[in-house]
C-alpha cells in the first residue's frame, strides 16, 4: 500500500455533518449566514474547500520533511497570505479578509490536517499576535503592526509564560520600567512560538508587581529591537517546523505609543486574547485528529490479517467508531465557541470546553491510530507517528487541560449562582 | 480589442471520491457525495482570468448547466475571477440523460444571446468522459474550434492554439469567435482566495431553463444498466520471452 493512497485523505462518502449550537442569534454579526445542523455557510464550505485544496497540494507533502529538518515553511507560509489565511478575521480595512471565528475555526482546521506546524503558526499569529491589536491597538497601531503583517511575510509572536510561570500567568517577573516618553522592559520570555521569524512581538511585563496581575500591562515591540534577543531553538517532540525558544528583553526600550490598551489592562487583555486563542488550537488540535483517523481508517480497510480487511474485526470497528464520535462531538463543541463569538456572546467557556475537548480528542484519535496500524504506526513511513507526537503539545499550550477544567468550572459555579 | 469569453463549468462527483454503483444498477451513488468543479473547467475558468489580467479579454461569463447544487460550482468560478454566471437549472433526476448535444445547443445559444468572442469549455467532463460539447457547439455556431488546447495567444485578430493530439502537438491559427476547450497543461488553474471567495458574493449569477433558451432536453438515450468493471485478475509471471510468447499463443493473441 503506498503512502500516497494513504496521503488522499480528503475522500469520504458522506459529506461532512457537523452541528452548531441551536441558539440562532439575529444578532450574527459577520452577516454570513447562519450556520444550521446541517451544513456550513456556502461561504464558509468554499473556503474549507479551498485550504483542504492548499493543505493537500502544498502542506501534505512537505510535512514529514520539515517535521525532520525542523524548517520554517516560508514559502508555505507567503501563500497561506496570499490565500488570505494570515489576517482572516482582521478587518478589510486594515488588509484583512475580515472573515469571522467560524471561518477562521474551519480554515485552520483544514491546514492542521496537512500539517500541524503550519496550523500553530498560523494560529499564533492570528489569535496571539493580530488579536491583541486588533481588539485593543488603537488606530497607529493597527497601521504599523497589523497591515504589514497580513501577507504571510511577516509574523508576530506572543511573550506571556516564562521560565519561572506558565499557568501562573499572573505572576508575570518580566518588568517594564516607567521613564517618562519610553520603557524599558526586563525580563526572559519562555515557550515562544514563532519567536524566530516574528518581526513583532506583544509581550507582557508589570510596572508594579505588588499589583500581581493587576501591575500586568501590554507592549508591542518590533524585531528586531536593541537588547531583544532569542534563546535556543527548543528541540520539540512534535510541531517541530515551528520555531519555539526564550525570547530575552536586556533593558529593551519602546516609545510609550506601544503600550496596548491602557497600563494594567495586560492580564484582561492576555485572558481575552487566549480565550479566541482557545478555538484556534481546538481547530488545530482537530485537524491533527482528523488526519490521524483518515489514515486509520484507509488502512483498515486495507490491511488484511486473519483472512481479511481488519476494518471487520469487531475491535477495531470499535476504536473506529470511538475516534469517530471523539471527533463528532469536539467538533460540535468547536463549532459551538466560534458561533457564540460571532453572534457577540460571552463564550470562555465554550471556548475552554473547545480546546480541551478537541486536544483530548487528538491525542486519543492519534493513539489508537498507532493502534490500529500497529508496527507501521509506529515507524516514520506512515504520518501517524508525527500525529502522534504533533498532539502532544495541544493538551498543554494556551493553556493546559487543567486550567480548561479550572475556567469551565468557575463558569459553571458562577451560573449556577455560587 | 478585448473579448468577451464564455466558460462553461460542470458539477461532477469529486475526483478523488470512491464511486459506487448504485444498487439498482441503473447509475451510481450521487446522494450525499462530495461533488466539485471538473478539473478540465478549472482549467478553462483559469484561462479565461488570465486572459482578463493579460487584458485580452474584458468580461468573463461563467455557465452551468445542472441542478440546484451547480450555483456552488459557479460561485467558485466567481471566486477564481469571472465577473458574472449564468445558471441553467435542470432538475438533478434528469442530469444523468442530459447529454453534450443539449448543453451544446444551450451553449451555443448562450453564445449569440451574449455576443461572445470565444466559448471555453473543459476538454472532457470526468463522469462520463465524453469529450464532445466543445466540437458540437462549434459546430452548432460554424466557429472554428481549437480543443485540447494547451496553449492559447491573441495573433491580431486571430487565435494561435498549441493542441495536443496524438502525434505531439499541432499549432492552428483560427478566426474570432471561436470555440476552445481546455486540456491538462493548459494552466494550473489558482486557488479561491478568501478575500475572493468574499468578493465573489456580490456578482451577479442569472438563473435560467432550458426552455427559457429554446432548447429541448428531452432524453435521447436510455440508460440498461452500469455495472462496476470486472475485478481485475491477477496476473502470471513469466521466466522469459519464449515462454511469454507461448502463453500468449495459447490464449490466442498471437500465431
Amino acid at each position: 500500500m503506498s503512502l500516497s493512497s494513504i496521503a488522499r485523505y480528503a475522500p469520504r462518502s458522506c459529506r461532512h455533518l457537523f452541528a452548531l449550537s441551536s441558539v440562532q442569534s439575529t444578532r450574527h454579526m459577520s452577516g454570513l449566514g447562519e450556520a444550521t445542523f446541517t451544513e456550513l455557510p456556502e461561504t464558509h464550505q468554499m473556503l474549507k474547500d479551498t485550504c483542504r485544496q492548499f493543505a493537500e497540494n502544498e502542506l501534505w507533502p512537505i510535512a514529514g520533511k520539515i517535521d525532520k529538518t525542523q524548517e520554517y515553511p516560508e514559502q508555505q507560509i507567503h501563500k497561506m497570505g496570499e490565500l488570505g489565511l494570515m489576517g482572516i478575521d482582521i478587518p478589510e480595512e486594515y488588509g484583512g479578509t475580515g472573515l469571522d471565528a467560524l471561518a477562521y475555526a474551519v480554515a485552520l482546521t483544514e491546514i492542521s490536517r496537512g500539517c500541524a506546524s503550519a496550523g500553530v503558526i498560523m494560529s499564533a499569529h492570528n489569535s496571539l499576535y493580530l488579536g491583541p491589536v486588533k481588539y485593543f491597538g488603537n488606530h497607529e497601531q493597527k497601521e504599523n503592526y497589523v497591515s504589514p503583517f497580513i501577507d504571510g511575510t511577516k509574523i508576530g509572536c506572543f511573550c506571556l509564560s516564562e521560565p519561572g510561570n506558565g499557568s501562573d500567568a499572573g505572576a508575570a517577573s518580566t518588568t517594564a520600567r516607567d521613564e517618562g516618553d519610553h520603557y524599558v522592559l526586563n525580563g526572559t520570555k519562555a515557550w515562544i512560538t514563532n519567536s524566530y521569524q516574528a518581526e513583532g512581538v506583544i509581550v507582557f511585563a508589570t510596572t508594579d508587581k505588588a499589583k500581581k496581575h493587576k501591575g500586568i500591562s501590554a507592549f508591542i515591540v518590533p524585531k528586531p529591537t536593541e537588547g531583544l534577543s532569542l534563546g535556543k531553538k527548543e528541540e520539540k517532540l512534535g510541531i517541530r517546523a515551528s520555531a519555539t525558544s526564550n525570547v530575552i528583553f536586556e533593558d529593551v526600550k519602546i516609545p510609550k505609543e506601544n503600550l496596548l490598551g491602557t497600563p494594567g489592562m495586560g492580564f484582561k487583555i492576555a485572558m481575552m486574547t487566549l480565550d479566541s486563542g482557545r478555538i484556534g488550537i481546538a481547530a488545530q488540535a482537530l485537524g491533527i485528529a482528523k488526519n490521524a483517523f483518515d489514515t486509520a481508517v484507509e488502512y483498515s480497510s486495507k490491511r488484511n490479517s486473519f483472512g481479511a480487511p481488519i476494518s471487520k474485526l469487531q475491535m477495531i470497528q470499535s476504536k473506529i467508531a470511538d475516534m469517530a464520535l471523539k471527533i463528532e462531538m469536539s467538533e460540535m463543541m468547536m463549532y459551538k465557541a466560534a458561533a457564540l463569538k460571532d453572534a457577540g456572546k460571552p463564550f470562555t467557556k465554550e471556548a475552554a470546553m473547545a480546546k480541551l475537548a478537541c486536544s483530548e480528542t487528538a491525542t486519543y484519535v492519534a493513539h489508537q491510530a498507532i493502534q490500529v496500524l500497529g508496527g507501521m504506526g509506529y515507524v516514520s513511513d506512515m504520518p501517524v507517528e508525527r500525529n502522534y507526537r504533533d498532539a502532544r503539545i495541544t493538551e498543554i499550550y494556551e493553556g493546559t487541560s487543567e486550567i480548561q477544567r479550572l475556567v469551565i468550572a468557575g463558569n459553571v459555579m458562577k451560573e449556577y449562582g455560587y | 480589442m478585448a473579448m468577451k469569453v464564455l466558460v462553461g463549468c460542470k458539477r461532477v462527483i469529486d475526483y478523488a471520491v470512491k464511486i459506487r454503483v448504485r444498487p439498482d444498477k441503473l447509475g451510481v451513488v450521487t446522494d450525499g457525495v462530495k461533488h466539485s468543479m471538473n478539473p478540465f473547467d478549472e482549467i478553462a475558468v483559469e484561462e479565461a482570468v488570465r486572459m482578463k489580467e493579460k487584458k485580452l479579454a474584458k468580461e468573463i461569463v461563467v455557465v452551468s448547466c445542472g441542478p440546484a447544487q451547480s450555483a456552488e460550482t459557479i460561485r467558485t468560478a466567481l471566486a477564481m475571477g469571472a465577473d458574472r454566471g449564468i445558471h441553467v437549472e435542470v432538475p438533478a433526476d434528469q442530469m444523468a440523460l442530459l447529454q453534450p448535444i443539449h448543453v451544446s445547443k444551450i451553449m451555443a445559444k448562450l453564445a449569440e444571446k451574449e455576443a461572445a468572442d470565444v466559448v471555453l469549455l473543459g476538454k472532457l467532463a470526468i463522469d462520463d468522459d465524453s469529450n464532445q460539447t466543445a466540437q458540437m457547439t462549434a459546430s452548432l455556431l460554424d466557429w472554428p474550434q481549437g480543443v485540447f488546447a494547451s496553449k492559447v495567444e491573441k495573433k491580431d485578430s486571430q487565435l494561435e492554439v498549441v493542441r495536443e493530439v496524438d502525434g505531439g502537438l499541432e499549432t492552428i491559427k483560427i478566426n474570432l469567435p471561436a470555440v476552445l476547450s481546455a486540456d491538462l497543461r493548459l494552466n494550473e488553474p489558482r486557488y479561491a482566495t478568501l478575500p475572493n471567495i468574499m468578493k465573489a458574493k456580490k456578482k451577479k449569477v442569472a438563473k435560467m431553463t432550458p426552455g427559457d433558451l429554446g432548447v429541448d432536453v428531452t432524453p435521447r438515450i436510455e440508460v440498461l444498466t452500469v455495472e462496476d468493471p470486472p475485478v481485475r485478475e491477477a496476473g502470471q509471471t513469466v521466466s522469459d520471452v519464449e515462454e511469454l510468447i507461448g502463453k500468449l499463443k495459447d490464449k490466442g493473441f498471437s500465431s
